[in-house]
């Protein structure tokens, strides 16, 4: 068999060891790679400085446990630099299988800073239909949540006294792995002309740039590159950070993993037109 | 030594971690079965959250605490749903389902319009020019939004001139596939990333520190 | 009526709810705030639908004893262990209900979506060919977003500001062509399921 023949047909779990291995050794070697900011993520860290102790924020945690690994650092930075200026939040786990993790990084963020729930934040946590969920937050947060995640009415809560809608929070920081973002794009900011940001996974980045564009988002973070670029910016590097030495080697062997079948495609054609 | 209850979990979540890693050998029970308990894990994972949060809140307390009788009214709305499963009362379900989708589209219709059409054509109408590198973009941004959208009229054919600017138009979207392949092999590595931090410096830590207790 | 009534009704609400925007008159807003509470309530029985198909499913596979029933039964323990945990003990952080969910949930998930990292330098590996031009402009797009990952020297700031620009343009321009076609879509979807032109969601008599 010619070597290019053995190439093409390489069994895939080889393909799959050198990806496994790819991601195992800068796990265990550390080194720095340099984390280039970007306008759209620059924009979002530049607002969250603007804001003002007492400014209320929206910040909607809408993914799912399988998105974690890129949205997680995401989160946990923005709550951390928002209890840090001692801004309140309102939290939303519009992602049906999120709610739960959004409140363990709630309860644990919070711990770290001192902050009790109803007086420095409000999660509201899951309903069904996130799109009419959000609609119905335009009118009122009390129509779609009559109390929070834990039960408590959200009327006995000493911070949403003077909170009703989307009219009372400085913006909503969409962090989402599913099409909620969509939801808030359509049935936020264009009912409601809330001013928007998202953190989307890697996969969904670049569909939303024309949203950028058009001001509809003022910002855009793109899954672990975004999160290490607000790490950075923050001052607060993490996980997001660490992970950009291994996802340096890991596209390093996918581009190799490239070239090298399109040199046996090209071996194989070559070969061909030969014989 | 870690406390013994944390120590099983975390070497449950560590076993079912490497059961799903099996599967990239080939399939086996060891996958199908973590495949099958996470289908039921989920699903009651949801209904769980459902009543916690949903029928509680919405439903219990305003009738039966608060004393909000009209809410009885969504409530067996919500019931007739399950009416679907019937061959014989099936048709009843359409009633709640004619409710939500009146709504879903009714609301749909100026706001999609809105978000997906015109912003966006309205954002494509920037000062082009060829004086400048963002006049350049711009006049780019609209060659190419044009391109691309009369590639998607497929009711006449792609030939001549109108072929000519389908082409570039679907030279446009290759670059913006291709964009977005590039983010997605970042999106996909990110999520090993974890995988593999969890296991390196959440549960082999502890799973050493008690075999050398024991041993 | 089977059939009649359940479009007059999605005309009526559809119309209604359309119009609503333009009118935000207080009356208007009262039925539109009512019918938002309503349909979110509506929605939960309706989730709880696909749940019962769920578990219909592998019932019936145990029942017939069908190929790896096994499976099944332990879908079904799964399912009955989350009910019942949370229904004795609540759903807070530190309960049975949410150990699972952490220890059992989480993992599986988050490690079927890591399999993906490894299917997708496959699917580059196999398929990523230079055939054709546009095969080609679709590598070359894509090799030039993964080298904004690789610092590569003094060639790291012009690959970021080549890459910046082809987000911000050509990508920008094809993900727009694509917005602007699935809103027209969806806008075109919705007002054939609000005149009736559209029914295939009613089911058949």
């Amino acid at each position: 068999m010619a070597f290019y023949e053995k190439l093409m047909g390489l069994d895939r779990r080889w393909v799959y060891l050198c990806v496994g291995i790819a991601v195992l050794i800068p796990f265990f070697i550390p080194f720095d790679v340099p984390v280039y900011t970007t306008p759209e993520v620059k924009a979002v860290y530049d607002f969250m400085e603007s804001l003002k102790e007492g400014d209320v924020l929206f910040l909607a945690i809408d993914y799912d446990p399988n998105a974690m690994a890129e949205l997680h650092p995401t989160a946990t930075v923005m709550m951390r630099q928002a209890f840090s200026k001692n801004v309140k939040l309102v939290i939303s786990a519009l992602s049906q299988n999120g709610p739960g993790m959004a409140e363990q990084l709630i309860a644990q963020i919070s711990k770290e800073y001192g902050k009790k729930s109803g007086v420095d934040y409000c999660y509201l946590g899951y309903k069904p239909y996130p799109g009419i969920v959000i609609l119905a937050m335009g009118q009122n947060f009390r129509i779609p949540f009559p109390s929070d995640y834990y039960g408590v009415p959200l009327d006995s809560l000493p911070m949403m006294k003077n909170i009703k809608n989307y009219d009372d929070v400085k913006a909503v920081i969409d962090v989402t792995g599913t099409n909620a973002i969509d939801y808030w794009l359509v049935n936020g900011n264009a009912r409601y002309k809330v001013k928007l940001a998202a953190a989307v996974t890697g996969v969904m980045a670049a569909d939303y740039y024309p949203y950028l564009q058009s001001g509809q988002l003022f910002g855009l973070l793109s899954g672990l590159k975004g999160a290490s670029e607000y790490e950075v910016l923050a001052n607060q590097k993490g996980f997001a950070f660490s992970g950009m030495r291994i996802q340096t080697v890991a596209h390093i062997v996918v581009t190799l993993f490239i070239v090298i079948g399109n040199i046996g495609f090209f071996m194989a054609r070559a070969g061909k037109r030969r014989s | 030594m870690p406390p013994i209850g944390d120590l099983l979990w975390t070497t449950l979540a560590a076993f079912l971690t490497f059961c799903i890693f099996s599967f990239l050998y080939k399939d086996n029970p060891f996958y199908k079965f973590a495949e099958h308990l996470v289908v039921g894990v989920s699903a009651g994972y949801f209904a769980m959250l459902l009543w916690y949060e949903g029928l509680i809140p919405k439903l219990y307390v305003p009738i039966l605490k608060e004393g909000k009788l009209y809410y009885l009214i969504p409530g067996i709305l919500g019931l007739l749903m399950w009416t679907r499963f019937s061959r014989k009362w099936a048709w009843i379900s359409r009633y709640p389902i004619a409710v939500y989708v009146g709504i879903g589209t009714g609301v749909a219709i100026p706001l999609e319009m809105q978000t997906k059409v015109v912003r966006q054509l309205s954002a494509s109408m920037t000062a082009i020019s060829l004086n400048n590198a963002t006049g350049i973009n711009n006049l780019l941004v609209v060659i190419g939004v044009f391109c691309a959208l009369v590639y998607f009229f497929f009711s006449k054919e792609h030939k001549g001139a109108f072929g000519g600017i389908a082409r570039f138009g679907i030279w446009t979207l290759m670059i913006g596939f291709g964009a977005g392949f590039g983010l997605t092999v970042m999106g996909r590595v990110s999520l090993l990333i974890d995988r593999v931090k969890f296991l390196a410096e959440t549960w082999w830590p502890m799973f050493k520190a008690f075999v050398g207790a024991v041993f | 009526m089977r059939q009649q009534l359940p479009l007059a009704i999605i005309l009526v609400i559809g119309v209604f709810m359309a119009l609503q925007y333009f009118v935000p008159h207080e009356s208007s807003e009262f039925v539109y705030e009512w019918s938002l509470d309503w349909v979110i309530i509506i929605g939960v029985f309706a989730m709880a639908l696909g749940l019962w198909s769920m578990f219909v499913v592998h019932y019936t596979k145990i029942q017939k004893k069908s190929s790896g029933w096994g499976f099944s039964v332990i879908a079904i323990l799964g399912l009955l262990y989350m009910l019942i945990a949370g229904g004795i003990w609540g759903i807070e952080e530190g309960t049975p209900f949410m150990d699972f969910f952490w220890y059992v949930y989480t993992p599986i998930q988050a490690t079927m979506f890591a399999l993906l990292a490894f299917y997708i330098a496959s699917a580059a590996y196999r398929a990523f060919r230079v055939r054709t031009i546009l095969s080609t402009i679709l590598l070359v797009a894509a090799l030039l977003l993964m080298f904004r990952l690789i610092p590569i020297g003094p060639l790291s700031g012009p690959i970021q500001e080549l890459d910046r620009w082809i987000l911000g343009v050509p990508n920008l321009a094809a993900k727009r062509a694509i917005i602007i076609g699935v809103g027209l879509g969806i806008v075109a979807t919705a007002v054939k399921v609000v005149l009736g032109i559209e029914r295939s969601y009613l089911g058949k008599d």
